[in-house]
């Protein structure tokens, strides 16, 4: 049984947007994520070149030499407009609260072993940095990218990782009895130790790059694919082993949004993968060419974090990587 | 070891200070190219006070509640039939011009943030600029989430993403925002943050919403409400951003001061769009432009010029020309528009009685002496059974991209028209603001895409007409363009109220 509600009825003269209606076709209804991101950025008729970049027009599909028939293809899996965006992340921040309560509550952090708490100093919160590496990158790709569909998605990836070097900073003071020196300590080791210099090199060096896919592959899928399991799967797996949970709950974000993410980097990538055999070519080439360098960066913290069982470590990451490119139509790497 | 306790303010700085290093590997104007080539100059980022404060989850956590309480009302308007509800269906051309014109400026003002949200060195300045960036992409996709409901009851939404980067009335805003995106940093937050957020926004919010609400358009009110408190957090960035560079260095003055100067014209010409709408659109109204000018300019815009003095800092170059035409310029427009109704995407009428003699009432200096008299030539062919329709498009302003039609503030018959002669070629303005503009960038202003040179040029799918150009904007005349009370959108309305014409009869709300 159903209760009938009877309201008035008015037949509507067209069910969407004729830009929406060439692309889903006549008769259909879109959806709030396809009127939130589809054709949204211009394409023509720009009136003035960029003072700061009078080679190309204000928004140009030359910024990037993977080349598609529609940019608009480059669409997010999650389907994350503004509003399903926020909701979504608003349900983790809350999660997140109640686990750094209880971490500060029951001083989760006071009865870990201080082995691992210096290396939650040393490994960890320098990630800070990374982080806000990825947010530099992420708003690059948002300000230069083609197309609504990949450059709003790529605001909110940037906003992510601002708000994970924020979570990172919680914990730095959950693990410090909120003494902020520990912060400074980190940055330290970020600017000055051995151990990091090779990572400070490459965040820097993908700060330069200037064709935004390129920046996209580097980051969101290769650095991210080794760092983010590194220190949020691994490193935290072994910190749990030590039956101290304050670590998993103050991390449980970056899991979550690492498997939820990773969908819409690896769904963009495959789309230029597979629209044309140059863009496959030139993934192929990026891969090859950055791949020496986030294994030189990653190899002295996997060794720091895991000693004897860090050829494992490594082994497990790059078989995770491995998986991945497999399923965009991409060459493995070594 | 003890626990430390720390103050909100210090955490909050914790939280996003201090993740920025100065690069070494790269150096940092590799890193950062775009924010110096403007001559402005920072001496410490550090001295930036973050306006908005705000840390990433709680910015999650507000917005997100926004957004629930947002959608709940879209969703029941559109279940409800909402459309029905509001003053007369003459008001939405207010919102086809929105859908057409704002809805895509709110987009490149996202972009635009995303890019300087990368280009500043400082990280303070760029978290708040990436912060914005997502306000206005919020704007964008409520909007068109708010319209879309009316689209499926009305001409004039449908094509609105292939007008907007093609009609002639749309290279206003079109032009005004890639104007400000394709400057440099410092000029562009100086546009949108300062000029436009917060010295003309109240012009621009008030007739929008306040207009929605007074015509019971629930889902426009209710996305404006939203969006409010997003808009004070960017006006707050907006006064922040001028103050900052100019503590930084006296040399920023004089860069600053022509920033302002530039964008407060524009702005101001942008508005015009927006007068007519308050005016001649919203069948309950809800002020004046010229009075709405009196507050929110005359008034409001003093005091925040008098605070500026400290800082060197003078009103802006011909705001007394603005105020003198705020008697005029609405009237002027809606003419236009009027006559030139078949090329757009929106229906235009005449005013009726009880909007004539409101007009009268707001305008007596000028309405009775030099407008009133057009419409009533207007309307003696209309009771003959014609409709004056103009036959080729207005000449628009080399810089603001307005139609000719301002005038002489001291003769309203004399037409305005100045001229600039830049490498041997002669340009074209509607006042002293617009040709000092071209004068100091002549090689930026010239590359402007003119729509109606284009059409004689034959880039406008070879249309030689104004139907055969409204065609080629995907606009069908009677059912997107054309006189509002033969319109398709008329003969609709009227079958959803059983057949009756509900044209209101008095201004009141």
């Amino acid at each position: 049984m159903s209760i009938d509600i009877k309201t008035a009825n008015i037949e509507p003269v067209r069910l969407t947007f004729d830009h929406l209606e060439a692309r889903i076709g006549k008769g259909k209804s879109a959806t709030r994520y396809q009127e939130a991101v589809h054709d949204f950025q211009m394409t023509q008729n720009f009136h003035y070149r960029p003072t700061w970049e009078p080679e190309m027009e204000l928004f140009d599909v030359r910024r990037t030499k993977i080349q598609l028939d529609d940019f608009d293809a480059l669409t997010d899996p999650r389907q994350y407009y503004y509003g399903p965006y926020t909701i979504q992340r608003a349900k983790q921040q809350d999660n997140a609260d109640s686990n750094f309560a209880l971490i500060e509550k029951r001083k989760l952090f006071a009865t870990m072993s201080g082995e691992w708490t210096d290396k939650i100093r040393r490994l960890i919160v320098p990630l800070r940095h990374v982080e806000w590496g990825a947010n530099t990158n992420n708003t690059y790709l948002s300000g230069y990218g083609y197309g609504a569909p990949f450059t709003s998605a790529a605001l909110m990836h940037a906003m992510d990782r601002l708000g994970i070097a924020q979570y990172l900073t919680r914990l730095a003071l959950a693990v410090n009895g909120q003494d902020p020196v520990i912060l400074d300590e980190g940055k330290a080791l970020w600017l000055d130790d051995p151990l990091w210099q090779p990572l400070r090199r490459l965040v820097e060096d993908a700060m330069v790059q200037k064709d935004w896919f390129e920046l996209h592959v580097l980051q969101n899928l290769l650095q991210d694919s080794q760092l983010v399991p590194l220190a949020f799967v691994h490193f935290d797996e072994a910190v749990g082993a030590t039956g101290n949970v304050a670590f998993t709950l103050g991390t449980e974000f970056m899991r979550e949004w690492f498997n939820e993410s990773s969908r819409w980097v690896d769904a963009t990538i495959k789309t230029a993968s597979s629209a044309k055999p140059e863009n496959r070519q030139l993934l192929n080439d990026w891969v090859a060419l950055w791949w020496p360098r986030v294994q030189e960066a990653v190899a002295p913290l996997v060794l720091a974090a895991f000693g004897a069982e860090a050829s494992a470590v490594s082994g497990a990451l790059t078989a995770a990587l491995n998986l991945r490119l497999g399923k965009l139509g991409l060459e493995a790497v070594a | 070891m003890a626990e430390k306790k720390l103050g909100l303010k210090e955490k909050y700085q914790l939280m996003t200070r201090g993740l920025d290093w100065e690069t070494t590997y790269q150096p940092m104007d590799k890193v950062f190219p775009y924010d110096k080539y403007e001559g402005i100059k920072i001496k410490d980022w550090d001295k930036w006070e973050d306006p908005f404060r705000l840390t990433m989850d709680a910015y999650w956590k507000y917005q997100a509640e926004k957004e629930r309480k947002l959608y709940a009302i879209l969703d029941s308007f559109s279940q409800n039939n909402g459309q029905l509800n509001i003053s007369d269906a003459r008001y939405l051309t207010a919102l086809k011009i929105w859908m057409q014109g704002i809805t895509p400026a709110e987009y490149n003002s996202h972009r635009g943030f995303c890019m300087v949200g990368r280009q500043f060195r400082g990280a303070g300045a760029r978290v708040a600029c990436q912060m914005q960036a997502l306000d206005e992409l919020r704007h964008a996709q409520t909007q068109i989430h708010a319209f879309s409901h009316y689209n499926k009851h009305f001409g004039g939404f449908h094509q609105a993403m292939h007008m907007r980067d093609r009609a002639w009335y749309l290279s206003i805003p079109k032009s005004f925002f890639e104007d400000a995106m394709t400057a440099g940093p410092f000029e562009f937050v100086t546009s949108i943050s300062f000029a436009f957020e917060y010295v003309l926004t109240n012009l621009l919010f008030m007739p929008f919403v306040s207009g929605a609400a007074y015509n019971g358009d629930m889902a426009t009110t209710t996305f404006g409400f939203s969006a409010q408190s997003d808009e004070s957090r960017h006006m707050t960035l907006g006064l922040e951003v001028v103050k900052f560079v100019l503590e930084q260095h006296e040399d920023n003055v004089p860069i600053m001061q022509r920033y302002i100067d530039k964008w407060f014209w524009r702005g101001y010409r942008l508005l015009a769009l927006v007068g007519v709408m308050m005016d001649y659109m919203l069948p309950r109204k809800v002020m004046s432009w010229a009075e709405a000018w009196g507050i929110y300019w005359e008034e409001n815009g003093t005091a925040l010029f008098n605070d500026l003095a400290r800082y060197g800092i003078k009103p802006p170059k011909y705001h007394e020309i603005a105020t003198a035409e705020k008697n005029h310029i609405t009237h002027q427009a809606w003419a236009v528009f009027y006559t030139a109704c078949p090329a757009t995407g929106f229906h235009a009428w005449l005013p009726q009685e009880y909007e004539l003699d409101w007009l009268s009432e707001k305008y007596g200096s000028t309405f009775d002496r030099y407008y009133r008299p057009r419409f009533a030539e207007f309307a003696r062919i209309e009771r003959e059974g014609g409709r004056f329709y103009t036959n080729r498009l207005p000449l628009v302003c080399q810089t603001c991209q307005v139609p000719d039609f301002f005038t002489e503030v001291d003769n309203p018959m004399k037409q305005s028209i100045r001229q600039y002669e830049w490498q041997g070629m002669k340009y074209n303005f509607c006042s002293d603001g617009c040709r000092d503009i071209f004068a100091h960038e002549p090689e930026k202003f010239c590359q402007a895409y003119i729509p109606p040179q284009q059409i004689y040029q034959g880039n406008a799918g070879g249309a030689r007409t104004l139907p055969e150009y409204a065609a080629w904007l995907k606009c069908e005349f009677g059912k997107d363009s054309g006189e509002y009370y033969t319109s398709e959108d008329y003969a609709r309305w009227k079958a959803m109220h059983g057949g009756n014409d509900t044209t209101p009869s008095s201004a009141a709300a």
